[in-house]
């Protein structure tokens, strides 16, 4: 099987320079390039799933002095989502910028945040993870500052520094495991690292600041203004894709690397904020007058759940009870990511048709725009997690594994974050719904209100009943 | 003992609290661009400090390399944090 690890990265690398450089034709290279690069993250996942860890090392340096990139099951999975999520922005994002000084300014940002989430997600070795955060920081508030207006560039300036802020620490964090243990290699450390001083100091900085960069409740100030202020493609990437890169981060320092050293205490601690992160997000998405604003603080709610796994799969030993609980926690990350991409593109096709988001004012779009009123539903399904969807399976071994470690207040957490996603779900819905006639045709502007819906019917068909692989995947470990 | 290389590591620890602190407590964001980079200045003497490795051995080239490229990223970030608050300003005069 060729290794298409390295194609990952350099395609939109190169696709970036091209659009920049070939400004005429910048629409058709980077859908192209998006193409390509969701073709080798396919064979990348099928590469994985037949032969197991696949390395690269790039110019032939050996990890520690060059920089060596590595996919196992779970990098597999999430580029593959990122592939799916970026590919079918594209694809909106193409339709959605009508002026071409923009569209000149969007595409080669847009491609660079590509690569960054494919290279952070493929990276073997801190320093370089540091990097990556750092360029995806970058590439994600230039495009969220593509907005112009004051808000948007005082919401793009605050993401700014809370980024910088965020990666100083974790990159202080990779200074004292370098110091403690000689190595950045992700491999090396997963064996050496032993619970003391050091590793509690490095652990607790570079926690920190992932979790600033995830927007985990209370660090979640700055996401609700940054995501609801950009442009509906990048507000798409930005809530599916970039704070789930910072919390692949975090997955693979506490439930790997530093699990001999995380206790269950600052587990549980993760676990509390994840449920006030639930409570809140979900209790503001409620209240929101907007859809924007509604979607994003369901991001920080949804981000909540993710959180609620680290004590359960903290208390749990190893085995297929903890897998089990492992391929929830991924596919209810994939889900989300689907889903609320999805979402964010339909409330662009709103916004760009009615020339508004406010909710209440929504009066009559489900007749309007019937294919995009569809696909929130379906990406209300997914929040909400009712089957067949994704998180229906996710948050099923959720709730399995608080009641097999007898940890019950999870389950009081995720009943009344249930409730209120249907409430804000359903709110948005009727409000849709006016007493016009129905349109002949469903879908009546293709480019705009297909990629929302395929990407909504993915997540809560798609992931829903073929959802196995997932679990078979992640036994793919570094 | 302390030692230069002590005196190093504790300054690092120093400059990037006072960095820190700076930046969680100021309003004004330009005075916050400033102490993020005084903080990347304590993270970095921190790098430089670790590369140390006795009195006859040459240091560690790692984390100086590191320190280069942090430098690299950090000088970009600062420059868009710039840019991004001179149009800021910009739009705030105009409206």
């Amino acid at each position: 099987m060729i290794n298409t690890i390295i194609w990952l990265v350099a395609m939109p690398l190169s696709g970036a320079l091209a659009t920049l450089l070939l400004k005429r034709y910048a629409t058709a290279i980077a859908i192209g390039t998006g193409i390509a690069t969701s073709i080798s993250a396919a064979i990348l996942l099928y590469a994985v799933a037949t032969e197991g860890v696949m390395l690269y090392e790039i110019g032939g340096w050996s990890a520690g002095l060059g920089i060596a990139l590595r996919a196992d099951g779970l990098s597999a999975l999430l580029s593959m989502m990122t592939a799916i999520v970026l590919l079918a922005s594209s694809i909106y994002a193409s339709a959605y910028f009508k002026e071409n000084s923009v569209r000149s300014r969007f595409w080669p940002l847009w491609l660079l945040l590509w690569c960054s989430l494919n290279a952070l997600l493929l990276s073997g070795d801190l320093f370089n993870l540091y990097v990556t955060l750092e360029l995806l920081g970058l590439s994600a508030v230039a495009l969220a500052s593509l907005g112009g207006k004051t808000a948007a560039l005082q919401a793009a300036l605050r993401y700014l520094l809370v980024g910088l802020l965020g990666s100083m620490l974790f990159l202080a964090g990779v200074t004292l495991v370098y110091a403690g243990y000689g190595t950045l290699d992700l491999a090396a450390l997963s064996r050496e690292v032993t619970a003391g001083p050091i590793a509690w100091t490095a652990l607790t900085l570079m926690t920190v600041g992932l979790l600033l960069k995830t927007a985990l409740f209370p660090l979640h100030f700055w996401l609700p203004p940054a995501h609801a202020s950009a442009p509906a493609p990048v507000s798409a990437v930005l809530s599916a894709l970039v704070v789930k890169a910072t919390f692949y981060l975090l997955m693979r320092l506490w439930l790997d690397i530093f699990s001999d050293v995380v206790t269950p205490i600052a587990a549980n601690l993760l676990g509390i904020l994840g449920a006030a992160a639930v409570l809140w997000g979900s209790w503001q998405a409620l209240r929101a007058e907007r859809l924007k604003l509604l979607a994003a603080y369901s991001t920080v709610a949804q981000l909540g759940y993710l959180f609620l796994f680290f004590p359960l799969l903290a208390a749990l030993p190893a085995g297929p009870a903890r897998d089990a609980a492992m391929g929830g926690l991924v596919i209810l990350a994939l889900t989300h990511g689907l889903a609320k991409s999805g979402l964010f593109l339909a409330i662009g096709v709103i916004q760009q048709r009615s020339g508004h988001d406010t909710i209440r004012d929504l009066d009559g779009t489900a007749q309007r725009l019937p294919a995009t009123t569809f696909a929130i539903a379906l990406s209300g399904i997914a929040l909400i997690g009712l089957p067949p969807s994704g998180a229906f399976l996710g948050k099923w071994q959720l709730l399995a594994a608080s009641f097999s470690s007898g940890q019950w207040l999870w389950v009081v957490v995720i009943m009344i974050g249930t409730l209120l996603a249907a409430a804000y779900t359903f709110r948005v819905l009727g409000h849709a719904f006016g007493k016009q006639p129905y349109p002949r045709r469903p879908v009546s502007i293709a480019t705009e209100e297909w990629p929302a819906l395929i990407l909504t019917a993915f997540a809560t068909i798609g992931l829903g009943l073929a959802g196995a692989p997932v679990w078979q995947l992640l036994k793919v470990s570094l | 003992m302390l030692t230069a290389h002590w005196l190093y590591g504790i300054s690092a620890c120093l400059i990037m609290i006072f960095g820190l602190r700076a930046a969680l407590l100021h309003d004004s964001l330009l005075l916050r661009i400033i102490a993020l980079n005084i903080m990347g200045t304590g993270v970095f003497m921190m790098l430089i400090t670790i590369a140390y490795r006795g009195p006859d051995a040459a240091p560690d080239p790692i984390p100086h390399a590191l320190v280069l490229t942090g430098i690299v990223v950090a000088v970009s970030a600062t420059a868009l944090a710039l840019t991004l608050l001179r149009r800021l300003t910009e739009e705030q005069d105009n409206d």
